[in-house]
């Protein structure tokens, strides 16, 4: 008894440290994205203290943050869905068009439909790779292009408009309750519910050990396929959710709505530690990446730096981001190694 | 270390194989196959693709996707990736057209353009090799960093004023045919590239690197420095494609070539490279590449738009990925046509 006790006393300490490291990581994010809004508010204080802007600042990473709590998700069982930025996009048009075809149905309806679209597109990639067994990343690189094809093919030049949506569906994009946007809202439910269930179910927790070591979890006799399928519905479901708020937000729905929003939802989760290789991260991390990414974007014009730069920056913080990854992980092991060597 | 086993099985098994189906019956082989039907039925059907002009403008089209092919071919064999190669075009023709801008002579400014491709490549490199870090996760930041650093460079404005006998050179046919002079370079590029790759132990290094890299590693293979190499040629490649890119439309822009990248992978993935290293071959790359420009042309002149020839893209690239697994499946139901109770799926879940 005693002997166990003195070992473990050290291995504690360890999992605390470690734990400590985890908080500082998405820590360090925020950390960056108070300096960013402080820089900008000191520069302009309409950038926090006006109704737009502050209206602004939480409801444009609202559509992005979704997507990226989904492709957070996926990349945490090792995967990855390049197809986000299409399925948004064809949600997106679908929720418009539903609206000018069936004028009858109702706005919840409408907003589950598209979800449930979304879950469907999300389902065709999981079922392609959990079940072919085929890199997500070919996978959803194809579907990327079949989709985004299907939307063009479907919308053609035309585009979906404000006057086509009903008022009380548009404003939902741009209402408020206590100053916070209602989308917002809608978002931080979606977080807080998908941070829940990643932490604290089994479910969530099977999927880090998915990604930790798949071939492991296999044998272990976790449900990967099962598993893998679900990741790829929730993500394709996020974007869903994401096409209804931005057809809401903007209210014009072109053929390319959502084009590229692939690589910024994997960039949020990458700036936000969720580990390409898989394993490691969180939705709170991912969400956080797409507000400093959207945060970035709007302040850079307020600091003096014309806004054709914001993708260089992107890429820094992605590479920057990365590199902090690496160098935490060094450090954690050359601690590992040296507690070890000590006990 | 299952990829590791895997693989070895896999090549353990290729070579019990006759010769005739380990030449025959090989993705290369069947998109080759694929792209001579495409090529037959196109010629038949479509009005106005047998004429040697569509030949021109097909080779014009994807001339930056067969070049940068090339060096993503090796990348993707040894395992690792290079999402930034289409940023690097749109970085390379910026630089090359802000070069002329400022009163450099073309040929200085090109230059200039190539030295940024190695830099940028040497960048990735340095990141994937020395820092160790997933190339997915590095080249998508340099996606970002390169295109970011194009678009800033020249904002909205673009550089249209390049020398008349370069612009005229990039779309030049060869004297007597209706090729473009684009295919000697690639050609040039081309036979280095298969010589590297099949004849040199470099090129072997390459494969073992992919298939496994801790055996590669202890058999005296300089993985690093491998690596570092092929994402420097990425990056030179890009940059020359980047050039050809400015010169053939007249005009650099910070948006030029804009998800290139996209394009470049599905031909190699189409053309039989395995996304896990490894395995792939040149020429199957090569007629992925020439079945995508081919599909593409045939449907445009069919009347087709682009956005159909996107969902065939995208539908053929996951069809041949998913058809490997599929025959597998049709083959091990086909062994055994009575199916024993499943007994151990239902203890083991």
């Amino acid at each position: 008894m005693t002997v166990t006790s003195t070992t473990r006393i050290p291995v504690s300490g360890i999992t605390k440290h470690i734990g400590a490291l985890g908080k500082a990581r998405e820590f360090g994010i925020l950390i960056a994205l108070v300096l960013v809004i402080f820089a900008a508010t000191a520069k302009n204080p309409m950038f926090l203290f006006s109704s737009d802007g502050w209206r602004d600042l939480l409801l444009t990473p609202s559509i992005l943050a979704l997507v990226a709590i989904g492709q957070a998700i996926v990349m945490i069982t090792r995967n990855v869905d390049l197809s986000v930025g299409s399925v948004m996009g064809l949600s997106a048009y679908l929720t418009g068009r539903l609206f000018i075809d069936f004028p009858s149905l109702p706005i919840p309806v409408v907003v589950v439909l598209a979800v449930l679209f979304g879950a469907l597109l999300g389902l065709i990639n999981g079922a392609l790779v959990a079940f072919a067994r085929v890199p997500a990343m070919v996978i959803t690189l194809g579907t990327l292009y079949a989709y985004r094809g299907i939307n063009v093919m479907w919308a053609g030049s035309t585009r979906v408009n404000a006057s086509d949506m009903p008022k009380d569906f548009l404003a939902l994009g741009t209402g408020q309750i206590l100053t916070i946007p209602i989308l917002t809202i809608v978002a931080l439910v979606v977080l807080a519910a998908a941070a829940w269930y990643m932490r604290n179910t089994r479910g969530g927790r099977e999927y880090y050990a998915i990604g930790s070591d798949p071939a492991a979890a296999e044998l272990y006799g976790l449900k990967t396929t099962r598993r893998v399928l679900t990741a790829f519905i929730l993500s394709g479901a996020l974007a869903g959710l994401a096409g209804v708020f931005y057809a809401a937000r903007y209210g014009s729905v072109s053929s390319q709505a959502g084009a590229g929003w692939e690589l910024d939802a994997v960039g949020a989760a990458v700036i936000g530690g969720v580990a390409i290789t898989g394993g490691v991260g969180s939705v709170w991390g991912a969400a956080l990446g797409a507000m400093l990414l959207m945060t970035i974007n709007r302040a850079l014009p307020i600091l003096g730096i014309p806004d054709f730069w914001q993708r260089a920056v992107v890429g820094v913080l992605i590479i920057g981001a990365i590199v902090l990854d690496r160098w935490l992980a060094v450090r954690q092991r050359r601690q590992l190694i040296e507690a070890r060597d000590q006990s | 270390m299952t990829t590791a086993t895997t693989s070895t099985n896999r090549v353990a098994r290729d070579f019990e194989k006759p010769l005739w189906r380990r030449v025959f019956l090989t993705r290369e082989f069947a998109i080759v196959g694929l792209l001579i039907f495409v090529v037959l039925i196109s010629a038949a059907t479509v009005r106005g693709f047998s004429q040697p002009i569509t030949l021109n403008y097909l080779l014009l089209d994807i001339a930056p996707i067969l070049l940068i092919a090339l060096p993503m071919t090796l990348i993707m064999i040894t395992g690792e990736i290079d999402l930034s190669v289409g940023s690097m075009v749109g970085l390379a023709s910026v630089v090359t057209g802000a070069g002329v801008h400022l009163g450099l002579p073309f040929e200085v400014a090109a230059l200039l353009a190539l030295l940024v491709g190695v830099i940028g490549g040497a960048f990735n490199g340095f990141l994937v090799t020395v820092v160790g870090l997933p190339s997915l996760a590095v080249t998508i930041g340099t996606l970002a960093l390169f295109r970011g650093l194009a678009v800033g460079l020249l904002g909205t404005t673009a550089v249209t004023s390049f020398p008349e006998a370069w612009t005229s050179l990039a779309k030049a046919k060869i004297a007597g045919t209706t090729i473009p002079y684009i295919v000697v370079p690639f050609l040039i590029l081309l036979a280095i590239f298969v010589i590297v790759l099949h004849f040199t132990p470099f090129g072997r290094g390459i494969y073992a690197i992919g298939l496994s890299k801790d055996a590669a590693r202890f058999s005296g293979v300089r993985v690093e420095r491998t690596k570092f190499i092929l994402f420097v040629l990425a990056g030179l490649v890009s940059a020359f494609a980047g050039i050809y890119y400015t010169l053939r439309f007249g005009s650099a822009r910070g948006d030029n070539a804009t998800g290139l990248e996209l394009q470049v992978i599905a031909a190699v993935v189409l053309g039989g490279v395995s996304v896990f290293g490894g395995r792939g071959q040149l020429y199957g790359v090569v007629a992925a590449a020439l079945l995508i420009g081919v599909l593409s042309s045939a449907l445009r002149l069919a009347n087709v738009t682009s956005d159909v020839i996107n969902v065939i893209t995208g539908v053929l690239l996951v069809l041949s990925v998913v058809s490997a697994s599929v025959l597998a499946w049709f083959q091990k139901a086909r062994r055994r046509p009575s199916r024993p109770p499943r007994v151990a799926a239902s203890t083991a879940s």
